[in-house]
C-alpha cells in the first residue's frame, strides 16, 4: 500500500498528514437512544445508532462519511456539533472536549463548528428575510453593529453566488437550490474552522447538485475550511472528499483515501456499495454483480460478532461470534477477513 | 473580506419555488387576503372597530354622565333619553356607552394577561421538555380541573368585586389553553431544522425561543385569544350580572342586565335590560365571526 | 394500552393534590376570620382567639391543610358556617336538581346537533347549511342570562307557557307535567349553548368523513345517501363529537349556575351564589372541591376515550 506524498499532490490538504494535529477527534462515540416500555417508562434495551465511532478530521480536507439510512451517519454528524449528547465518548474539537462542555462554553466554541442541512426548505426560518438571516450570526454573537452585520451580509451572499437583491426575500421566494446557497452562506458567516455538511445536496434537484458541491469547494479553497461531509450518495462523497468513512449499523467499516476506498476496498460491506454504484465507464460495467441478501438488522437488536456478517456473502463462524476490531494506520477496516489488495486489483486487469 | 467565486456557478431560476411553498406559514398578505373573502368576519371586524372607537370617545358620544342621576327614574324612551332611564333615573344610553369601556378594557386586559402567562409556561415547557414540561403540564391539568366560572366567581367574591380583580383573576386563571397550544406548537417547531440551525450558530435560549420559535406558533395564538376576547367579555358580563363583577355605580353592560332580574323590569321595562343584552351579544358574535375568519386565513392546510 | 391507562391515573395523582391545594389556598385568601362566623359582632379578641384555637385556625397554614385533606380522605367536607350542617349534606341535597338540569340539557342538545349536523354536512355551502352555521354562531355567542331572561320575557311573561322558575309549583304536588314545565326553559337555555357548539363539531366532523376515502368506496359500491350516513360516516364521525363533552363539563358548570339563579333552580349553581352571598366559604371550598374532581374526571375520560379510539395516543 502506497501513500501519496503531500508535495505529490496539487491541493496539500487533500491527503492527511500523519505529523499535523487533526482538527477533529472522534473516540469510542456512542449514542444509544433508550427505549421505554410499560407503567413507568423503564428502559428495556437501546437502539445503538452510533456505536463505538472513531476518526479523526485534519484541517483543510474533506471527510466523507457514506453509508444508508439509519447507520448513524447524520447522528454522529450531530454529535460533532452537539446537536446530540453522546451516550459515551469524546468529540474533541480544536484539542477541547465538546462533549462535556458547558452549554455556555459550547455556546462560544459553536462559532468555529457549522452546520450545513440537508433540508434547504426547513432550515430556514420561514418568517425571516434572508439579509436578516445573515446578518443575525454576526450581531448575536456582537461581532458586529446591525449595518456592519448587513454589509458583511451582502457581500456573503455574493460569494455564495446569489444576487443583493435576494437579501429582502423571504426563503420562500427561492428556489430550493438558492437556500442551500443561502444555508452555506450563513454557515459562513461566522467564519468557522470546521463545516458539517448534512446531505447537503441530497434534497436538490440532480442538476444542481453539482452547481453546490462546486461552490463548496470553491469555498473550502478559499477560507480554509474543514468539511465532514454526510451523504448516503457515492457519486458527491467521491467527488468532494479527500478521506471517507464507510459506516454501517452505527459502526465504522473502514476508513481511507478516497482513491483507496473506490480503487481497493477492503470491507465486503464498501465492495457491495461500491458495486451498487453505477460505474461510469461503460467500458468497465460488465463485473460480476454481488448480490446481497437479506434487509439491514434493526439497529435496537444489532447481530452479535461483526454486525454485517447477516448479509456478508464472506462470512465464517467467528464473525458471529467475534466482533472485529479497526485495525490503525491510513487504511482502517473492520473485518476478520478484509479482501485481498490483489484481488480486485486482478479482477479490473481481467476485465 | 473580498472573496469571489471563480468557478462560474450560475443560479437557477426561482420557478420550482412557489409549489413548494405549502410548507410554510403563510404571508401575513395571503392572510389579509383570505381575510377579507370572509365576509361575516369583515362585518364581525367593523363592528369591533366601532365598539372599540365608541368606548374611547365614551364621553364625546354620551348625551350625559351616566351617573347622573335624574328626576324621572324607569322613564321610558322619550326625545330627551332616547333609551330611557333605569330605575334609579340614570340615562341608559350614556351608561351603554360607558359600559363598552369595560368589556372591552376586561376582554383585552384579561387576554393580554393571560396569553402572557401561557406563551411563557408553553414556551419553557416545550423548550425544555423533560421535569420542567412535567411539572408545567402537570400544573396545567391542576388548573384545567377547575370548571373555570365557578373558580373565577368564587375567587372574584373571596377577593373583592372590582374591574382589576376580574382582569386579574381571569388573567391568571384562563391561560392554560394557550399554555398546551404553545407547548404542542413548540415541541414540533424546536425539531425543525431552523431551529437546529440556531442553536448550531450559537443563539441564547430567549432568542431561539422569541425570535425563531414564537413567530412561528403565532397563527393558533391570535385565534384562540380572539375567542378569548369573546370568552372574558362574557365572564364580566356573567359576573357583574349576579353582583359579583363591576358594581353599580360605575356602568357595566352585565350590571346593567341585572336590575332585570325583578319581574317588573323585566316584563314592563324592556329598554332597561335588551340594550345591554344586545350589546354583548353583538360584540361577542362580532369577536367570534373575526376569530372564525382569523382561523380560516391562518390554516396553513 | 393497559399501561397508559395506569401511567394515565398515577399522573392524575399530583393533579388531584394541586387541585384540592388550590382550593384551600383560594378559601383562605378571604378576607377576616372564618371564626367571626361563629361569633356575635360583640365578640371580644379574647373570645375570637379561643375559636380560633377550637377551629385549629391558630395553627400553620399547613398543618390546617393537612388536617383538612385527613378529613376529606375521611369523606367528611366539614360544616357549613352559615348554619352548621355538614357540607356533604347540603351539596348531596343540591346535587339531584343539578344533574337533571345538566344531563336533560345534554340529551336534548345531542338530539338536535346530530340531525341538524349530519343535514349541514350533507348540504354543506348551501344556504341551509350558512343558517346553521350562522345560528350556531348567535347560540354560542348568546351570554346565558340574556338568553334567560329573553325565554322568561317571552315564554313565562308574554305568552305564560310556563312558570319563571323554580322546579315545581307549591301546593300542585309536583307532578311530572308540571315538573317538566318547569324544566322547559332552563334547559332551553342552558342545551342552547351546548347544542350550538355541538353542531359546529358534528358538521365539521362529518364533512371530514363524507371526504374520506371509505365513503367513496361506500359510494361506488352503489350504496344509497341514508345506508352511507348512517352505516359508515356516522360511526365514525362521532367518534370526536363525543369526547368533546368531557371538555365541555366545565362550560356546562359555568352555565348551570346561570342558569339555576335565573331560574331559581334549587341545584348547587343557586348553593354557590347563596353561599357567596353568605360568604360561607367551607360549603364553597366544598362544592369547588366536588366540581373540580368532576371536571377532572371527565378530562381524565376524554384522554381514555381519546386512547380507545386512536391507540396511537398511548403510545405518543
Amino acid at each position: 500500500m502506497t501513500i501519496t506524498k503531500p508535495s505529490e499532490e496539487q491541493a496539500a490538504p487533500s491527503t492527511p498528514d500523519e505529523q499535523r494535529e487533526p482538527l477533529l477527534r472522534v473516540r469510542n462515540l456512542k449514542r444509544y437512544y433508550p427505549i421505554r416500555k410499560g407503567v413507568i417508562a423503564r428502559t428495556v434495551g437501546h437502539v445503538r445508532a452510533v456505536d463505538d465511532v472513531s476518526f479523526d478530521v485534519y484541517p483543510g480536507e474533506t471527510l466523507g462519511i457514506v453509508g444508508e439510512s439509519g447507520c448513524g451517519k447524520s447522528t454522529t454528524g450531530r454529535a460533532i456539533v452537539r446537536l446530540e449528547t453522546p451516550t459515551a465518548g469524546s468529540v474533541i474539537f480544536d484539542g477541547t472536549d465538546i462533549a462535556e462542555l458547558s452549554t455556555a462554553r459550547m455556546r462560544r466554541l459553536r462559532t468555529d463548528l457549522q452546520m450545513v442541512f440537508q433540508d434547504p426548505y426547513s432550515s430556514l426560518n420561514p418568517q425571516i428575510r434572508i439579509g436578516d438571516l445573515l446578518a443575525e450570526p454576526l450581531i448575536a454573537h456582537h461581532r458586529l453593529d446591525r449595518s456592519g452585520a448587513h454589509a458583511k451580509a451582502a457581500e456573503m451572499l455574493k460569494i455564495v453566488g446569489l444576487p443583493a437583491a435576494y437579501l429582502n426575500r423571504y426563503p420562500h421566494e427561492l428556489s430550493g437550490g438558492q437556500r442551500q446557497r443561502v444555508g452555506i452562506a450563513r454557515a459562513l458567516m461566522l467564519e468557522p474552522k470546521l463545516i458539517v455538511c448534512d446531505e447537503p445536496v441530497s434534497a436538490l434537484d440532480v442538476s444542481i447538485q453539482a452547481q453546490v458541491l462546486n461552490l463548496l469547494k470553491d469555498l473550502q479553497g478559499e477560507f480554509g475550511l474543514t468539511y465532514v461531509f454526510i451523504s448516503h450518495g457515492l457519486g458527491a462523497i467521491k467527488y468532494i472528499s479527500d478521506r471517507i468513512v464507510v459506516m454501517y449499523l452505527g459502526k465504522v467499516m473502514e476508513t481511507a483515501t478516497t482513491a483507496e476506498i473506490f480503487a481497493r476496498p477492503r470491507h465486503p460491506y464498501t465492495e457491495i456499495l461500491l458495486d451498487a454504484y453505477p460505474e461510469p465507464n461503460p467500458h468497465l460495467r460488465d463485473r460480476e454483480r454481488i448480490i446481497v441478501e437479506g434487509d439491514v438488522p434493526d439497529p435496537a437488536k444489532p447481530p452479535p460478532g461483526c454486525v454485517f456478517h447477516t448479509r456478508c456473502p464472506y462470512a465464517q463462524e467467528i464473525c458471529k461470534t467475534d466482533v472485529p476490531p479497526l485495525t490503525t494506520g491510513v487504511h482502517q477496516v473492520a473485518c476478520h477477513f478484509p479482501l485481498a489488495i490483489e484481488k480486485l486489483a486482478t479482477e479490473k486487469a481481467v476485465s | 473580506m473580498t472573496v469571489t467565486v471563480k468557478s462560474d456557478t450560475p443560479v437557477e431560476t426561482p420557478d420550482s419555488v412557489t409549489a413548494a411553498l405549502g410548507r410554510e406559514r403563510s404571508s401575513a398578505g395571503l392572510v389579509v387576503k383570505r381575510f377579507l373573502r370572509h365576509r361575516m368576519a369583515v362585518a364581525g371586524l367593523v363592528i369591533v372597530v366601532l365598539m372599540v372607537l365608541i368606548a374611547i370617545c365614551a364621553p364625546l358620544l354620551a348625551p350625559h354622565d351616566p351617573n347622573r342621576i335624574f328626576d324621572s327614574f324607569e322613564a321610558a324612551p322619550s326625545a330627551d333619553h332616547l333609551l330611557g332611564t333605569d330605575a334609579v333615573g340614570r340615562d341608559v344610553l350614556s351608561r351603554l356607552i360607558y359600559g363598552s369601556r369595560v368589556s372591552m378594557s376586561v376582554g383585552v386586559g384579561a387576554v393580554a394577561v393571560y396569553v402572557v402567562i401561557g406563551v411563557l409556561l408553553g414556551l419553557l415547557a416545550g423548550y425544555y421538555g423533560r421535569w420542567v414540561d412535567l411539572v408545567i403540564m402537570r400544573i396545567t391539568d391542576v388548573f384545567m380541573s377547575f370548571p373555570y366560572f365557578m373558580v373565577i366567581l368564587i375567587l372574584v367574591s373571596v377577593l373583592g368585586p372590582s374591574l382589576l380583580t376580574i382582569i386579574a383573576v381571569i388573567g391568571v386563571l384562563a391561560w392554560p389553553m394557550i399554555g398546551r397550544l404553545v407547548r404542542g406548537s413548540v415541541l414540533s417547531i424546536k425539531q425543525s431544522d431552523y431551529v437546529q440551525a440556531a442553536v448550531t450558530l450559537g443563539y441564547s435560549t430567549p432568542r431561539i425561543l422569541f425570535r425563531h420559535i414564537l413567530p412561528n406558533a403565532l397563527s393558533p395564538i391570535i385565534v384562540n385569544a380572539t375567542f378569548g376576547v369573546a370568552q372574558a367579555i362574557i365572564l364580566e358580563s356573567g359576573l357583574s350580572f349576579l353582583g359579583m363583577g363591576v358594581r353599580p355605580p360605575a356602568a357595566s353592560w352585565g350590571n346593567m342586565l341585572s336590575e332585570a332580574q325583578s319581574i317588573t323590569v323585566l316584563s314592563s321595562q324592556p329598554w332597561i335590560w335588551i340594550p345591554p343584552g344586545l350589546m354583548i351579544l353583538f360584540a361577542v358574535l362580532a369577536i367570534n365571526f373575526v376569530g372564525d375568519g382569523l382561523r380560516d386565513s391562518m390554516a396553513s392546510r | 394500552m393497559a399501561s397508559y391507562l395506569i401511567r394515565r391515573l398515577l399522573i392524575g395523582i399530583p393533579v388531584l393534590l394541586g387541585v384540592t391545594v388550590i382550593n384551600f389556598f383560594i378559601i383562605n385568601l378571604a378576607p377576616g376570620s372564618p371564626a367571626d362566623l361563629y361569633l356575635s359582632p360583640t365578640a371580644t379578641p379574647e373570645d375570637v382567639a379561643r375559636t380560633e384555637a377550637e377551629l385549629g385556625l391558630n395553627q400553620p397554614i399547613f398543618v390546617q391543610y393537612v388536617r383538612w385533606l385527613t378529613q376529606l380522605l375521611h369523606g367528611d367536607l366539614g360544616v357549613s358556617f352559615q348554619n352548621r350542617e355538614p357540607v356533604a349534606q347540603l351539596i348531596g341535597d343540591r346535587i339531584g336538581p343539578t344533574l337533571l338540569l345538566m344531563g336533560t340539557s345534554l340529551v336534548v342538545a345531542y338530539l338536535i346537533a346530530i340531525p341538524i349536523g349530519i343535514f349541514a354536512a350533507r348540504r354543506k355551502n348551501t344556504a341551509a347549511d350558512y343558517s346553521v352555521v350562522g345560528a350556531s354562531f348567535l347560540g354560542i355567542s348568546v351570554p346565558h342570562f340574556f338568553l334567560g331572561l329573553a325565554v322568561i320575557y317571552l315564554f313565562a311573561l308574554q305568552f305564560g307557557w310556563f312558570p319563571t322558575g323554580g322546579m315545581l309549583t307549591l301546593g300542585r304536588g309536583g307532578g311530572f307535567v308540571d315538573r317538566v314545565e318547569h324544566l322547559v326553559l332552563p334547559v332551553t337555555v342552558l342545551a342552547t349553548a351546548i347544542a350550538a357548539n355541538m353542531v359546529r363539531y358534528v358538521r365539521s366532523s362529518m364533512i371530514d368523513a363524507f371526504g374520506q376515502d371509505y365513503i367513496r368506496t361506500a359510494r361506488a359500491k352503489g350504496l344509497g345517501g341514508f345506508t352511507i350516513t348512517n352505516k359508515h360516516a356516522l360511526r365514525n364521525a362521532l367518534i370526536p363529537v363525543v369526547t368533546v363533552i368531557g371538555v365541555d363539563l366545565s362550560a356546562l358548570i359555568g352555565g348551570a349556575i346561570v342558569t339555576e339563579q335565573i331560574f331559581q333552580w334549587p341545584g348547587i349553581g343557586l348553593l354557590t351564589i347563596q353561599s357567596i352571598g353568605s360568604r360561607d366559604y367551607s360549603v364553597l371550598m366544598g362544592i369547588n372541591l366536588i366540581a373540580a374532581i368532576a371536571v377532572f374526571a371527565a378530562n381524565l375520560l376524554t384522554d381514555v376515550a381519546y386512547a380507545v379510539v386512536d391507540p396511537r395516543v398511548a403510545y405518543a
